[in-house]
């Protein structure tokens, strides 16, 4: 069995985003980047599923500017086995990565294509899904559990009401949560063992699909900050100010 | 079971300026050493902050074109002043009567993490292999007691040291030569200068703490290329201190506060005198109205060559400010600190080559023009615990009449922690509230650093004597930590001393001021700490 596993290059979770002034989107110069911290659970996942026997190979995959490499490496340093890294220099949304993630399925012939739930800088969360649909392939989407059987995925979601147990057939996309482990540490020995991992280099625009952005952004602006919060007497008031202030009871 | 272990012919500890000139240098000078650094920051530059005016001399020695290489120091210092605050006025000091190393004309403002994050990409471009997000934790040591490399920190325990599902040994990396620049106060740093007596006949190292803000203001307010200085409003005349006011590129002004750690007042709080500072008439109408972006602090050296150790041991070398090359006068550090880089670098290749001692490295670095420069620099600081008018008199006649060529060397005559008055003897500071426009709370500010360490972990600030701080530190100095750490990781709750560990910014103040040396920093799991952008 071999597993895809997409990673995205975001701003890091710790640093405070700064919005450009002309509203043309964020600051990214000299800002200290990341991997999408659900991808980072997938890849742990894939590489987990390695270990146990279930899984043969994992290939890590990332599209964006070059430095987008450093999360393919960082895959490699902790178990995937080869790297494809897709050049692209400018954004692209959601639906062109799919079309291109499903150029490259068509070629590696995957049997599952694990993505994190969702990147934390645009907070789409549609790239697993709008690939599932272009492949037609079962999806599970917000995993927190994965059991590979036979021929099939055992996975448990979170949703509103609960935990749900879904069976789905593979080949299959599965989008994972947070919750699903923790991922390990890159040793010193193993980074050093990645730079020399294959990693196939591509390019967006020699994928033969169109990659034209479908939506105009018209403005980034910072949130309103939050007005500073009151304290009341007693729960009569509490109870008045929600009904006639606040208007939420 | 032994560690893994690497062998490398240079471990590098730290990626700041001193530490990568050594890489770069040693890969020019000989292009076959495998040579390797530590970076306990999540990336290079995560945690380098500096004013930064920078002159290029070290630099122009390492990289010559470094200006079509594209290094970014591109803002050239176009104008100066000086100002001497009173509580509501302000004096501009004329800046033909600034002593000539505090003239800037021919030096550029920059952000040294930037530099940094450069340097590291030449770096690697030679083949220096650079592993930040992995502190060196331990020093190793060879049976004959030199120094044989260091190890990184086991990762994944948790608060109690138990081992975590995603537990990782440290490993061991082995060296011909260690080189220590793990900047102020490095952690191994001070373990090896104990160990090897390297302060012996040294007076007690000075210090400092810098905190720095980038605001982005408007283009009136803007003037690219201006560099101020302030003495005076809001320090006493006791507290050696000022600020800086840098006009950057893209309407961006870095701001700044030094104070020296040697002062007296357990009440001061080196944090809010920075906020006071802003309000200054002078001073608030150049930021009202604009934005801070950033923020952060660290400590510096300030003990200039009677205070600097010996620079080597057997199988190791002491670089920039883990050794103290700063010069104080001209607030600069980080061309000498390359300058000792690319020094070290030089040593290392002969000792490699020829089996030449280590020392040959401190003489070269006793004959370099960067220690000619402490030599005359040597006598400002210590100068200035005579008060702030006598200081700067003295200072006077020292580097403008005297070029720094009195015939004496003033002492420093006490370490930093010993400075401190109890608390009864002296008066308490009431600070004005921060009005989150102009002057902010530490929360807001440790906010902006980006800092965070991963939960359940060992905390990196050890005490060596846990019942201290409540049972003598907080009676006889009203526990100054509370005060003196910028982003209020200590605090007293109903009785107790509490350590915010995951706040911490690695400024090493605690380490350096706490009265009774109690609080010892350690380098935590690694990527943990600020990650600052272009400070």
């Amino acid at each position: 069995m071999k597993i895809l596993v997409a990673v995205k290059r975001v701003i890091d979770y710790n640093v405070q985003i700064r919005v450009k002034e002309d509203g043309s989107g964020v600051h990214t110069d000299n800002v200290k980047m990341s991997t999408n911290p659900p991808d980072d659970n997938a890849v742990e996942e894939s590489v987990k599923l390695k270990e146990s026997g279930k899984v043969k190979e994992v290939v890590a995959i990332s599209i964006g500017e070059d430095k987008a490499q450093e999360s393919i490496r960082k895959a490699l340093a902790v178990g995937a086995d080869k790297g494809i890294h897709v050049k692209a220099d400018s954004y692209i949304e959601p639906l062109g990565i799919a079309k291109i993630l499903k150029k490259i399925v068509e070629k590696e012939k995957p049997d599952m294509v694990f993505l994190g739930k969702q990147a934390i800088d645009d907070d789409c969360n549609q790239t697993g899904q709008m690939l599932g649909a272009m492949l037609n392939w079962p999806q599970a989407t917000f995993s927190s559990k994965l059991n590979i059987k036979e021929k099939s995925l055992e996975v448990v979601r979170e949703i509103d009401e609960g935990l749900e147990t879904l069976e789905i057939n593979l080949p299959a996309i599965v989008t994972c949560d947070l919750r699903l482990n923790e991922p390990r540490f890159a040793s010193l020995p193993n980074i050093m063992k990645a730079k020399k991992k294959p990693m196939e280099l591509l390019n967006a625009k020699d994928m033969g699909v169109d990659l034209k952005n479908r939506i105009e952004q018209l403005k980034v602006e910072e949130p309103p900050k939050r007005k500073a919060g009151i304290k009341v007497a007693n729960v009569a008031e509490l109870v008045s100010k929600l009904k006639n202030e606040a208007k939420v009871i | 079971m032994a560690r893994e272990a690497m062998e490398y012919d240079v471990v590098i500890v730290g990626a700041g300026p001193a530490g990568l000139t050594t890489a770069i240098k040693l890969k020019q000078l000989d292009p076959n050493l495998n040579v390797c650094i530590l970076e306990k920051g999540a990336e290079v530059g995560a945690h380098i902050l500096s004013g930064n005016v920078f002159e290029t001399k070290a630099l122009d020695e390492l990289i010559p074109n470094w200006k079509n290489e594209g290094a970014p120091v591109k803002t050239k210092v176009s104008k100066e002043k000086f100002l001497f605050l009173g509580k509501n006025s302000s004096l501009g000091w004329p800046t033909w009567l600034l002593p000539s190393v505090q003239k800037n004309h021919k030096n550029y403002i920059i952000s040294l993490a930037n530099l940094c994050r450069w340097l590291a990409e030449q770096a690697e471009k030679l083949g220096v292999e650079i592993f930040p997000g992995f502190p060196a934790s331990e020093v190793l040591y060879n049976d004959d007691g030199s120094v044989k490399g260091v190890a990184t920190l086991d990762m994944g325990l948790d608060k109690e040291g138990n081992k975590k599902d995603t537990y990782q040994e440290g490993m061991e990396l082995h060296a011909k030569v260690t080189v220590f620049s793990e900047g102020c106060r490095g952690h191994l740093g001070k373990q090896l200068i104990k160990k090897f007596n390297l302060d012996e006949g040294k007076n007690p190292q000075q210090y400092g703490i810098g905190l720095k803000e980038i605001w982005e203001v408007s283009e009136e307010q803007h003037q690219e290329g201006l560099v101020m200085h302030t003495a005076g409003w809001p320090l006493d005349s006791k507290t050696y201190g000022g600020s800086f006011i840098y006009h950057a590129e893209n309407r961006q002004i870095y701001l700044g506060y030094v104070i020296g750690l040697d002062y007296q007042n357990p009440y001061l709080s080196p944090f809010d005198e920075f906020q006071r500072f802003k309000t200054h008439p002078s001073i608030r109408k150049m930021f009202e109205g604009g934005k801070r972006i950033s923020f952060g602090a660290r400590a510096l050296i300030e003990g200039g060559i009677q205070s600097l150790p010996k620079m080597f041991m057997p199988g190791a070398l002491l670089i920039g400010c883990d050794a103290g090359t700063l010069n104080m006068p001209k607030i600069k550090g980080s061309h000498t600190a390359m300058k000792s880089g690319l020094v070290a670098a030089e040593a290392i290749v002969e000792n490699i080559k020829n089996k030449t001692d280590l020392s040959i490295y401190e003489k070269k670095f006793k004959e370099s023009w960067a220690y000619k420069e402490l030599f005359t620099a040597r006598n400002v600081k210590p100068s200035f615990s005579w008060g702030l008018i006598f200081g700067i008199i003295f200072t006077g006649i020292d580097q403008i009449l005297f070029r720094g060529k009195l015939p004496f060397t003033l002492k420093h005559k006490h370490a930093d922690h010993e400075a401190l008055k109890p608390a009864s003897q002296m008066p308490k500071i009431e600070y004005p509230k921060p009005d989150g426009k102009l002057t902010f709370d530490k929360t807001s500010s440790v906010y902006l650093t980006g800092t965070n360490h991963a939960e359940n972990q060992p905390v990196h600030l050890r005490l060596k004597d846990p019942n201290l701080p409540i049972n003598y530190t907080l009676k006889e100095y009203d526990e100054p930590a509370q005060r003196y750490c910028p982003v209020g990781v200590y605090e007293i709750q109903k009785e107790k001393f509490v350590i915010n560990s995951q706040n911490c910014i690695h400024c090493k103040t605690c380490d350096i001021k706490e009265p009774s040396q109690n609080i010892t920093w350690v380098a935590p799991e690694g990527g943990g700490g600020p990650k600052y952008g272009n400070m």
